[in-house]
C-alpha cells in the first residue's frame, strides 16, 4: 500500500489556493443530488454539516447524545487560536505555523499545518458573525490572551467556556439547516460499522440507542468527526461517552490508524482522589497565564502552602525554563510535574500534585479581575475540592486529555479508503506529537468550515459513484453481522462489571504507556491487554437486552473496542523507540531529561493496517520532510 | 478532604420505557465518600445492582463537569438538587448526611416525556432553536471579526445569557412547565449583539410560537426557573424577551 499525502506542489504559502483552484467543482444544481453522512456533532462535525448543507448537499448527521449541542467539544474551556495579530505583538500566519510545527515536536505535516494557520483568521470572523460572545476590551474590540507554547497573545476566548460558545455557534448554524431540511438529524444513534462497496466508503451501520434498531445508511461519502480516544485511560478529562468505536470500526475495515501512541497528558487537572472517581476535571491551561506553579523546596514539607516562605518554594518551571516560564508547552509542563513528584516533592494527600498559585496575580490585578477571567474555573475547582483557589493555591496534576493520533488522512482529509473523510480530533493530521493549547478548537472548525467543504466537493466531482441501496450486499450483510455481535456481547454472563474491566485497562495504560514509557513496561502491557480482552469476553457483566435503551450494552461495545485498540496503541509506543512530544521513551532523553527525538529513524508518520484481532498489524510509513521549520531539539529555556 | 463514608437510602423512579408505568424503588447507597459526586454515588449503586444481576438505573450524563447539560434529575423535589447554581454532576455527596433519604426523579413536564428511568426526551428544546435561535450567516461571507464593535458590557451580558446549557431544569422546576428562561436566554443573547439585530423580530415570535406548540406552558413570573438554573441565568432575560416580543408585534413588517 502506498501512502500518498497528496500535498500539492508550489510554495507553501500558495499551495492551498492553487489546490482549491485545481479541485473540480460540483455544479450548484448537482449538489442536491449528493447525500453525505457525517458522524459526530462536535465542532468538526457540526461545522461541516452546516457548511455542506449551506452549499446544497443533503446531510445525514449522527451523534450519540440526545442533542448535537452536547458533543464533547462543549467542555473546552480556555480558548481558540487565530493568527489575527490584533494585539500587534508580532504574530503572523507564519509564526502560528512555526509554533505549531515546533510545538508538535516536528512530527506533523508542514503543508497541513500551514493551511490551518492560513484559515484560522476566518474562523474568528465566522464565529463573531454567528453571535459568539467572545471576550472584549472596553474599546469594544476582541480581547486576546496567551496560551502555553506561544509568546504572543493569539487566543480568543469566551470566559472559561470557549468550547461551549463555539459549539453553540456551530450548532445554531446547523439547526438552521435542520430547519431548511438540508440536514437530517439522528441523535442517540451510534455508528457501529463502516460499509464499503468495491473498496469505497458508501455508508455506515448504526444502532438507534432508543429502540435498539440496527440500520444501514448509504451516501456518496462518509465523514467521521467522532473525537478522540483519551477515555481509553478510563480516568481522563474527556466526557464519559468519548470512545474509539467509530474510528476503530473504520480501521477494522481498512482505514489506517496513524500515531496512536501520541496522547496528550494535560498538566493542569484536579488530582485523583479516592478510587471511585469517574473522570478527572481539567483546569484550563489559561490559568498558567496568571498562576505560578511551585512545590516546596524540601521534600516532605507538610506545612500549609501559605506558611511556606518564598525562599523555601521552588517555582520549578520558571527556574528551568526562564524564557517561557509557566507557559511551556503541555508535554514539558506535565513531565516536569511528574519528575518533581517522583522525586518526593509533590504536595497534597497523595503527594501527586503541585501548586498553582494565584496570590501574586491577585495582589497585582485584584481579585475582581481574576474572577472576571477565571471565575467559572475557580467555582468548578471549589465545587469539587471544597477549597477556594483565591485563598489557597490550587493543587493540580497531569491527566490524559487529548489524542493527537487518529485515522490517517491525506491533504484532502480523506483516509486511505476513498470516500471516507476524517476531521477534528479523530484524524491525526495537524498536531504532530504534541498539541498546543487552543489549537484543537481551531483545527476542528478549520476542518469543518473551511477545508472539508472544498475537498469533499473535489472528491465527489471526480468520482463516479454507482447507486447503492441499503438492501444491497455487502451493506445488508453488515446489519446482520453487527446484530450478531450485540447478541454475543449480551450472551457473556460473567461476574466482572464493565467499569471494573475498563478501569483495569486504563490504569495499566496510565502506568505503562502514560507520561513516561519504556520497552519493558510496554512489553508487559502488550502481554496483559489480550488477557484482559479474553477476560472481558468470558467474564463481563452485560445486562439488559438489545431491544431498547441499554446503556450497559453501549458501554460494552465501547470497552470491547478499547480492548482491541489498546494493543495497537502500545504496539505503536513500543515501535517508536524515540521520544517526541507527549511520547516520552525513557531510553531516549537528553542529559537534562528532555524528550530526545531520533530523526534519522523516526521522522515519519506511523500508519498501521489492521490484519485481525490479536494479529500483528502492518506498519506503513509516511516520511515527513521539513522545508521551512528545520527540526531542532526543542528548547523553551 | 475526605470525611468518613456514609450510607443513604435512595428512592429512585424506575420506568422501563416510554409507554410503561413507572414507580419508585428503594435502594441502599452504601459506603459513599463525601468526595464522590452525586453521579458517582449512582455509579456505585449501579455497580452493586449489576453484581446482584439487576438492571442498573439509567440516567443521562456525559461531561460530568456541568457544561453539556445532559444530566437531568430532580433530587428531593429540586431540579439538580439542593445546591444553587450547580448541575447534578457537580453536586458532591458532602452536601448530604449519613442516614439521609434521597428521592430521585426525572424531569417532569409534558414537553419532556420519560424515555427510561431518569432519562427524558428533550428534543423539544432543539426544535425551539431550529425555529430561530441563530444568525442566518453562511460560511464565507463574514466581515472581519473586529469590523463591528460591541460594547464590553453588552458582550458580557450576552455571555451571561449564552451560558445556558440547555438542560431543561427551568421548565422542569416551573409549575407551568414553561421554557421561557431557555428561550429568553437565546433571544436575549442575540438581541444584545449587533450581529443578531437584523432577525430579532422574526426570531422572538417564532421561538415563542414553537415553544408553545411543543407543550411548554406560559410564564407567570414565579422565578422558580432562575432558582433552579445551574448557570444562574437571570429572569431579567425574560423581561428583555418580553420587550422584544412586544416590539415585534407592534412593528413587525409582514
Ligand atoms: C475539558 C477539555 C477542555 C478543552 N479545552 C480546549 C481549549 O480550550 N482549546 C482547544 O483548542 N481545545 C480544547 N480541548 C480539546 C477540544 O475540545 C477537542 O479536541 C475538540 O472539541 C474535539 O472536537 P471534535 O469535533 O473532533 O469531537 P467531539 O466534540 O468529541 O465530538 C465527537 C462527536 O462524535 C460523536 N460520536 C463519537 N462516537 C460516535 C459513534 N460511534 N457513533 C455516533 N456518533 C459518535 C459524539 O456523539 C460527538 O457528537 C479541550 C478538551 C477537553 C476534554
Ligand atoms: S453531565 Fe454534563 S452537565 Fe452534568
Amino acid at each position: 500500500m502506498s501512502l500518498d499525502s497528496h500535498v500539492p506542489g508550489g510554495p507553501i504559502q500558495e499551495k492551498w489556493d492553487r489546490y482549491r483552484f485545481d479541485l473540480k467543482l460540483v455544479n450548484p444544481a448537482n449538489k442536491r443530488k449528493y447525500d453525505i453522512i457525517i458522524v459526530g456533532t462536535g465542532l468538526a462535525g457540526a461545522s461541516a454539516a452546516a457548511t455542506l448543507a449551506e452549499l446544497g448537499y443533503n446531510v445525514k448527521l449522527f451523534c450519540i447524545q440526545d442533542s448535537p449541542r452536547r458533543a464533547h467539544s462543549i467542555a473546552a474551556q480556555g480558548g481558540i487560536n487565530a493568527a489575527k495579530n490584533y494585539p500587534n505583538d508580532g504574530d503572523s500566519i507564519w509564526r502560528l505555523f512555526y509554533d505549531t510545527v515546533k510545538g508538535g515536536d516536528f512530527r506533523a505535516r508542514e503543508a497541513n499545518v500551514y493551511r490551518l494557520a492560513q484559515v484560522s483568521g476566518s474562523i474568528i470572523d465566522q464565529c463573531v458573525a454567528q453571535g459568539v460572545p467572545f471576550a472584549r476590551d472596553y474599546s469594544g474590540l476582541l480581547a486576546n490572551r496567551s496560551f502555553g507554547g506561544a509568546q504572543v497573545s493569539r487566543t480568543f476566548y469566551a470566559r472559561g467556556q470557549t468550547g461551549q460558545q463555539l459549539l453553540l455557534g456551530a450548532y445554531s448554524s446547523l439547526m438552521r439547516q435542520v430547519g431548511t431540511g438540508k440536514v437530517k438529524l439522528y441523535p442517540r444513534h451510534e455508528m457501529l460499522d463502516l460499509a464499503l462497496v468495491n473498496g469505497v466508503a458508501r455508508g455506515i451501520v448504526t444502532r438507534d440507542l432508543l429502540t435498539g434498531a440496527i440500520e444501514a445508511h448509504v451516501a456518496g461519502a462518509v465523514v467521521l468527526a467522532t473525537g478522540g480516544y483519551s477515555r481509553i485511560f478510563y480516568l481522563s478529562t474527556n466526557a464519559v461517552a468519548c470512545n474509539v468505536t467509530a474510528a476503530w470500526r473504520a480501521h477494522r475495515r481498512g482505514a489506517l490508524f496513524a500515531n496512536p501512541c501520541y496522547t496528550q497528558i494535560h498538566p493542569t487537572c484536579i488530582p485523583v482522589h479516592g478510587t471511585r472517581q469517574s473522570k478527572l476535571t481539567l483546569m484550563s491551561e489559561s490559568l498558567r497565564n496568571d498562576g505560578r506553579v511551585w512545590v516546596p523546596k524540601n521534600p516532605g514539607d507538610k506545612r500549609p502552602p501559605r506558611s511556606i516562605p518564598e525562599e523555601e518554594r521552588d517555582y520549578y518551571l520558571e527556574r528551568k525554563y526562564p524564557s517561557f516560564g509557566n507557559l511551556v508547552p503541555r508535554d514539558v509542563a506535565s513531565r516536569a510535574a511528574k519528575q518533581i513528584c517522583d522525586a518526593g516533592r509533590g504536595v497534597g494527600e497523595t503527594g501527586l500534585a503541585v501548586y498553582l498559585d494565584f496570590a501574586d496575580s491577585i495582589k497585582r490585578d485584584g481579585i475582581g479581575k481574576m474572577r472576571e477571567e477565571y471565575g467559572n474555573l475557580f467555582d468548578m475547582y471549589q465545587l469539587i475540592t471544597a477549597e477556594d483557589p483565591t485563598q489557597v493555591p490550587m493543587r493540580i496534576y497531569p491527566a490524559p486529555h487529548y489524542t493527537m493520533g487518529g485515522l490517517w488522512v491525506d491533504y484532502n482529509l480523506m483516509s486511505n479508503i476513498p470516500g471516507l473523510f476524517v476531521i477534528g480530533e479523530a484524524n491525526f493530521s495537524d498536531h504532530g506529537a504534541n498539541r498546543l493549547g487552543a489549537s484543537a478548537l481551531m483545527q476542528g472548525l478549520a476542518d469543518g468550515y473551511f477545508i472539508l467543504p472544498y475537498t469533499i466537493g473535489g472528491y465527489l466531482a471526480s468520482s463516479s459513484l454507482p447507486r447503492v441501496g441499503v438492501a444491497d450486499e455487502p451493506v445488508a450483510g453488515l446489519v446482520k453481522e453487527n446484530s450478531e455481535r450485540l447478541t454475543r456481547l449480551l450472551s457473556i454472563k460473567g461476574k466482572r462489571t464493565l467499569d471494573d474491566l475498563h478501569r483495569e485497562m486504563g490504569l495499566l495504560l496510565w502506568n505503562k504507556c502514560g507520561m513516561s514509557r519504556n520497552a519493558q513496561g510496554l512489553t508487559e502491557a502488550k502481554k496483559r491487554i489480550p488477557e484482559l480482552r479474553q477476560e472481558f469476553w468470558e467474564n463481563a457483566i452485560v445486562s439488559g437486552t438489545d431491544r431498547d435503551l441499554n446503556q450497559m450494552l453501549e458501554y460494552a461495545g465501547r470497552v470491547a473496542d478499547f480492548l482491541e485498540f489498546g494493543e495497537l496503541l502500545v504496539e505503536d509506543a513500543l515501535t517508536r523507540a524515540e521520544s517526541c512530544g507527549g511520547h516520552f521513551r525513557e531510553e531516549s532523553q537528553t542529559p537534562d531529561n528532555e524528550a530526545m527525538r531520533d530523526d534519522a529513524n523516526f521522522c515519519h508518520v506511523a500508519a498501521w493496517e489492521f490484519t485481525g484481532v490479536g494479529r500483528p498489524p502492518v506498519l506503513h510509513k509516511e516520511p515527513l520532510t521539513f522545508e521551512h521549520v528545520k527540526p531542532a531539539q526543542r528548547s523553551y529555556k | 478532604m475526605s470525611r468518613r463514608s456514609m450510607n443513604l437510602t435512595l428512592r429512585v423512579w424506575r420506568q422501563k420505557g416510554p409507554k410503561v408505568r413507572g414507580a419508585f424503588v428503594s435502594y441502599q447507597a452504601k459506603d459513599i465518600s463525601p468526595d464522590q459526586s452525586f453521579l458517582e454515588m449512582l455509579d456505585t449503586v449501579n455497580q452493586d445492582l449489576l453484581l446482584k444481576g439487576e438492571e442498573p438505573i439509567h440516567f443521562d450524563n456525559d461531561c460530568r463537569e456541568g457544561i453539556c447539560g445532559a444530566c437531568s434529575m430532580v433530587i428531593n423535589g429540586q431540579a439538580h438538587g439542593p445546591l444553587k447554581g450547580t448541575t447534578t454532576c457537580q453536586l458532591h455527596m458532602r452536601h448530604f448526611n449519613d442516614g439521609d433519604t434521597v428521592v430521585i426523579e426525572p424531569w417532569r413536564a409534558k414537553a419532556f416525556p420519560v424515555v427510561k428511568d431518569l432519562i427524558v426526551d428533550r428534543q423539544s428544546l432543539d426544535r425551539i432553536i431550529t425555529s430561530g435561535g441563530f444568525v442566518s450567516v453562511d460560511v464565507g461571507g463574514a466581515p472581519d471579526a473586529n469590523a463591528v464593535l460591541v460594547p464590553k458590557e453588552d458582550a458580557e451580558e450576552a455571555m451571561d445569557a449564552a451560558a445556558c446549557i440547555g438542560c431543561g431544569a427551568c421548565a422542569a422546576s416551573c409549575k407551568n412547565a414553561s421554557a421561557m428562561l431557555f428561550v429568553s436566554a437565546k433571544v436575549s443573547q442575540l438581541a444584545l449583539l449587533p450581529q443578531g439585530h437584523p432577525e430579532r423580530q422574526r426570531r422572538v415570535t417564532e421561538m415563542i410560537q414553537v415553544m408553545q406548540d411543543a407543550g411548554f406552558g406560559n410564564c407567570t413570573n414565579e422565578s422558580e426557573c432562575e432558582a433552579a438554573c445551574p448557570k444562574s441565568i437571570s429572569v431579567s432575560h425574560i423581561a428583555r424577551m418580553n420587550r422584544e416580543f412586544l416590539l415585534s408585534t407592534l412593528t413587525r413588517r409582514r
